[in-house]
């Protein structure tokens, strides 16, 4: 039997099913109230009770690394109050009638699906209650629940989960907003480290992801596009190609121009990927000239320089006076900060298979946006959406590069021509030739204290990206609220564009991995031009005002206080006797609704190279950590990334492509220069927030925040040029 | 070409050019995907097993090379070996993957390391796993399972 609740918003809808195979459960939240009740498939749903007790929880996210798979469930199993052990944990599919928005990016899986997740295990439990209260006849509430068996007290009766299952069918679906959830104290899963669901898999190398889907018939596809983003095919020798021993067909690929669609190239497909790889040496493809070619690094820095020069071509704030505030300042500060392209490289490369049969098409694919694959797939080959399935492999990393769905159209547009299922894997020099970079920018600064210490001008000149300056390049914008404006009477923030030719995107805290640079680091420079303190510095920036701001760009400067004292507490700061030529730095950044203070410890060689020997990091994402060991992981990780992208990297761009190929010379940090990172979370009264990203963007001023410190000179571009720090 | 190897212990035939490498013959032809392709120059790690318990970047080691006496360990054998079974559990211990797809080179690299230096000091461990990226950076849980699957003690 199935039965439809409508929750008290009208937006929540609670789908249950009850058969001899057990009790399912499907909840989603969903635009429309029709779209989401015609569409629930018990068989998608997000709880399967089997009469053994063994309960399935459907992972409605793509897992790329930040742990989701194992996390989200955990807050379903915790309502429903079952022991870990009796939990499987399955991975949807794309199916967002069922699962609403199914996506990994802007650490928003824990702040989404906090509430909804534990009133999805409620509701399972609270139907169990009720179906062992209805067998005993005695009332609901006499019942209670523990590990994965309903109580009846009085009468020293039990029943296990596995049992009530099938009996669920007579019982109403209660309304998920009725019901009482746990008091944290009484918590057995959520705040307890669960290592990751896979990880038996993982470690002995079982297939997870995308690279290892294999089907039968099965070709391999490898796919050539232009250095010079979207230049099409002038000539390219097929027939070379095909001569190669193992090569089943290639082809040129007409493409369009849109440069996060189907790009012009050409496809060779084998028996297996060496076969292929090697037909697609023989091509020797020419490129027809493309208006974009001519574009190069070096021409944009020297433009952005030309366009600091004059005044923005938008402005975005001006509160006060900040040029009589400049006149006025005690001491003053005049920089120009810069930063680069930078690539995603997950370790696993854009890989997608796809399969055609009986006019539906079916795709495996590492990808953390699956419904807008499905969307690109549908609009690009011309297929109605509902005959296209999308099933979600482990992703060998995202970091934001799998937001985009290029590989997936590739792959599925190759399939259809080479009229088999076919695995597109590109190599890492197509990965890194062809991303959505993540974009570079400029910031001119000045800014003045009073004697006193007191910011009182700041003006920023950006230099970004894009058609005009209200309409920057992906990930290329600023927010007129970005800190430290509001907290200084006179600010005024300006930007200027300029067009750009090359893909951008979302990389792991997007915007905020580059801004987070430039904006503490000024301060940094501010605080020693007035002799301060660089953490009492930024504490009386940061005033004493509870909240700054109106939603959605309200700043909690009590929780940012509240991580930059516990950061400076942690690390010894100003405490520390530290040798020569080390020193600390502190940085403070609130992004992705969390707020994180970190301070980097660094040793600068005489060689000028730089050595991070420690980070501390004190983060408040609320009162809840739904899983401290995956946690712990993705903010040791999120530092450390952000330290290697200070450190090594930078894609620079010259006629018109990106001249970096693979790890060879676009470098990851390796084991030997990873630093311990010590980790606090203040537990704070507000609403648990996710942690894939915050951790990053004040890894990096700390870092060259503390190169100042070791050595008194000012990191103002990235990559972090060590020949500028010889002694 | 038929080439004769040995995984795992067991003898198996590829049929391919001789020119492919290790990884591949591996992957596509014999359906043992634990290695992994991350770079295909040998800087990453990702594609890493033993060839008689030496460390060997199977991305650019042309199947030809390989002697059919030779003994291939996959991550999917390594557990096989005590070594190789206690780096796994220590793995497990720290959970220490993000998206796990660098974590069979890295194992194997580690397991390679403990079996020729059982207790190595932290910058034998840097030199030995020097080769491994971890894109998630997981360097931190890393070295912690490498100093527990040695039985020292671990700074976490």
């Amino acid at each position: 039997m199935t039965l439809e609740l409508t929750g008290a918003s009208r937006r929540d809808f609670i789908k249950a099913s009850a058969s001899a195979a057990g009790l399912t459960l499907a909840f989603s939240i969903a635009p429309k109230a029709g779209a989401a009740e015609a569409g629930v498939k018990p068989l998608n749903a997000f709880v399967h009770v089997a009469p053994d007790g063994i309960v399935t929880i459907m992972a409605k996210n793509p897992e790329i690394g930040q742990g989701i798979k194992t996390s989200l469930p955990m807050i379903i199993a915790e309502e429903l109050d079952v022991p870990w052990e009796m939990v499987r944990i399955e991975q949807a599919d794309n199916d967002p009638k069922a699962y609403g928005r199914q996506f990994a990016g802007g650490s928003l899986a824990t702040p989404l699906h906090w509430d909804d997740h534990r009133r999805v295990g409620a509701v399972a439990r609270a139907m169990l209650i009720q179906a062992a209260a209805l067998a005993w006849n005695c009332p609901a509430g006499e019942c209670s629940t523990d590990k994965g068996m309903v109580i009846h007290v009085a009468t020293k009766r039990r029943a296990s989960y596995g049992s009530l299952a099938a009996q669920c069918s007579g019982v109403a679906v209660p309304d998920p907003k009725s019901l009482t959830l746990k008091d944290p104290s009484a918590y057995k899963i959520i705040g307890h480290a669960k290592p990751q669901y896979d990880t038996a898999k993982i470690v002995s190398g079982q297939p997870l992801f995308g690279i290892d889907v294999r089907r039968p018939g099965m070709l391999y596809a490898t796919y050539e596009k232009a250095g010079v983003f979207g230049a099409k095919v002038a000539s390219a020798d097929l027939d070379a190609a095909k001569a190669v021993k193992g090569v089943r067909g290639a082809f040129v690929v007409e493409g369009g121009t849109a440069l996060d669609g189907l790009m012009p190239g050409v496809a060779v497909v084998g028996d297996s990927w060496w076969a292929a790889r090697k037909g697609r040496n023989q091509l020797k493809t020419r490129w027809a000239e493309h208006p974009t070619s001519a574009q190069s690094s070096v021409g944009f820095a020297k433009r952005a320089g030309e366009l600091a020069a004059g005044a923005p071509q938008m402005v975005t704030r001006h509160d006060g006076d900040v040029d009589a505030a400049l006149k006025g300042a005690a001491k003053t500060v005049k920089a120009a900060y810069a930063y680069p392209f930078l690539a995603h490289v997950p370790m696993e490369p854009q890989n997608c298979t796809a399969e055609f049969k009986d006019g539906k098409l079916e795709i495996w694919a590492p990808t953390q946006n699956p419904e807008a694959g499905r969307q690109l797939v549908a609009r690009t080959l011309g297929i109605q959406p509902d005959n296209i399935t999308i099933h979600m492999t482990r992703c060998g990393g995202g970091f934001g590069r799998r937001l985009s769905n290029d590989y997936m159209v590739e792959a599925a547009w190759i399939a259809r021509e080479a009229k088999a299922p076919v695995k597109l894997v590109w190599t890492r020099e197509d990965d890194v030739h062809h991303d959505f970079y993540r974009p570079g920018g400029f910031h001119f600064f000045e800014g003045g204290v009073d004697a006193a210490g007191n910011v009182v001008a700041w003006k920023n000149h950006f230099v970004t990206y894009g058609e005009a300056p209200d309409k920057p390049a992906s990930s290329a914008g600023m927010a007129a609220s970005e800190f430290p404006a509001r907290f200084v009477q006179n600010c005024q923030i300006g930007i200027s564009t300029m067009p750009l030719g090359v893909p951008t995107g979302p990389l792991r805290a997007p915007g905020s991995n580059a801004l987070a640079f430039v904006h503490q680091s000024f301060i940094d420079e501010l605080a020693h031009a007035a002799g301060m303190d660089p953490v009492a510095f930024q504490l009386k920036l940061l005033g004493d005002q509870k909240i700054v701001g109106q939603a959605p760009a309200a700043y909690n400067a009590e929780r940012m206080r509240g991580v930059l004292k516990a950061a400076a507490e942690m690390s010894g700061w100003g405490k520390a006797q530290l040798p020569a030529r080390t020193g600390m730095g502190v940085a403070c950044y609130f992004s992705h609704q969390g707020y994180f203070a970190e301070v980097a410890k660094v040793h600068v060689a005489e060689t000028g190279k730089v050595k991070v020997e420690k980070v501390w990091v004190a983060a408040d994402v609320g009162h809840q950590i739904v899983n401290p060991s995956g946690a712990m992981n993705q903010v040791q990780g999120a530092v450390i990334d952000g330290i290697s992208a200070a450190l090594f990297q930078r894609i620079t761009i010259e006629n018109g492509a990106v001249q970096q190929a693979n790890f060879s010379n676009y470098s990851v940090l390796r084991m030997a220069d990873a630093p311990p990172v010590e980790v606090k979370f203040l537990m704070t009264a507000y609403p648990p927030t996710g942690l894939g990203e915050p951790a990053l963007p004040p890894a990096i001023p700390a870092v060259t925040n503390a190169i100042f410190a070791a050595t008194g000179k000012r990191i103002r571009e990235l990559p972090i040029d060590t020949s500028l720090l010889k002694a | 070409m038929a080439y004769k190897l040995n995984v795992n212990g067991k003898v198996l035939t590829a049929d391919v050019d001789p020119d492919t490498p290790l990884l591949w013959t591996l992957r596509d032809t014999l359906g043992i995907t634990g290695p992994k392709f991350g770079c295909g120059i040998g800087a990453c790690g990702a594609c890493t097993v033993h060839l008689d318990s030496k460390p060997i970047r199977s991305c650019s080691t042309p199947v030809s090379s390989v002697a059919p006496t030779a003994r291939i360990t996959t991550i999917e054998g390594v557990g096989a070996d005590p070594v190789g079974k206690k780096v796994q559990a220590a793995w497990a211990e720290f959970d220490v993957a993000q998206c796990g797809y660098c974590q069979p080179g890295q194992i194997m690299s580690a397991t390679a390391l403990l079996k020729a230096t059982p207790k190595p000091t932290d910058a034998q461990i840097d030199q030995a796993m020097n080769g491994n990226i971890c894109r998630c950076a997981t360097y931190n849980r890393i070295r912690a399972a490498i100093k527990r699957a040695s039985g020292q003690p671990v700074e976490v």
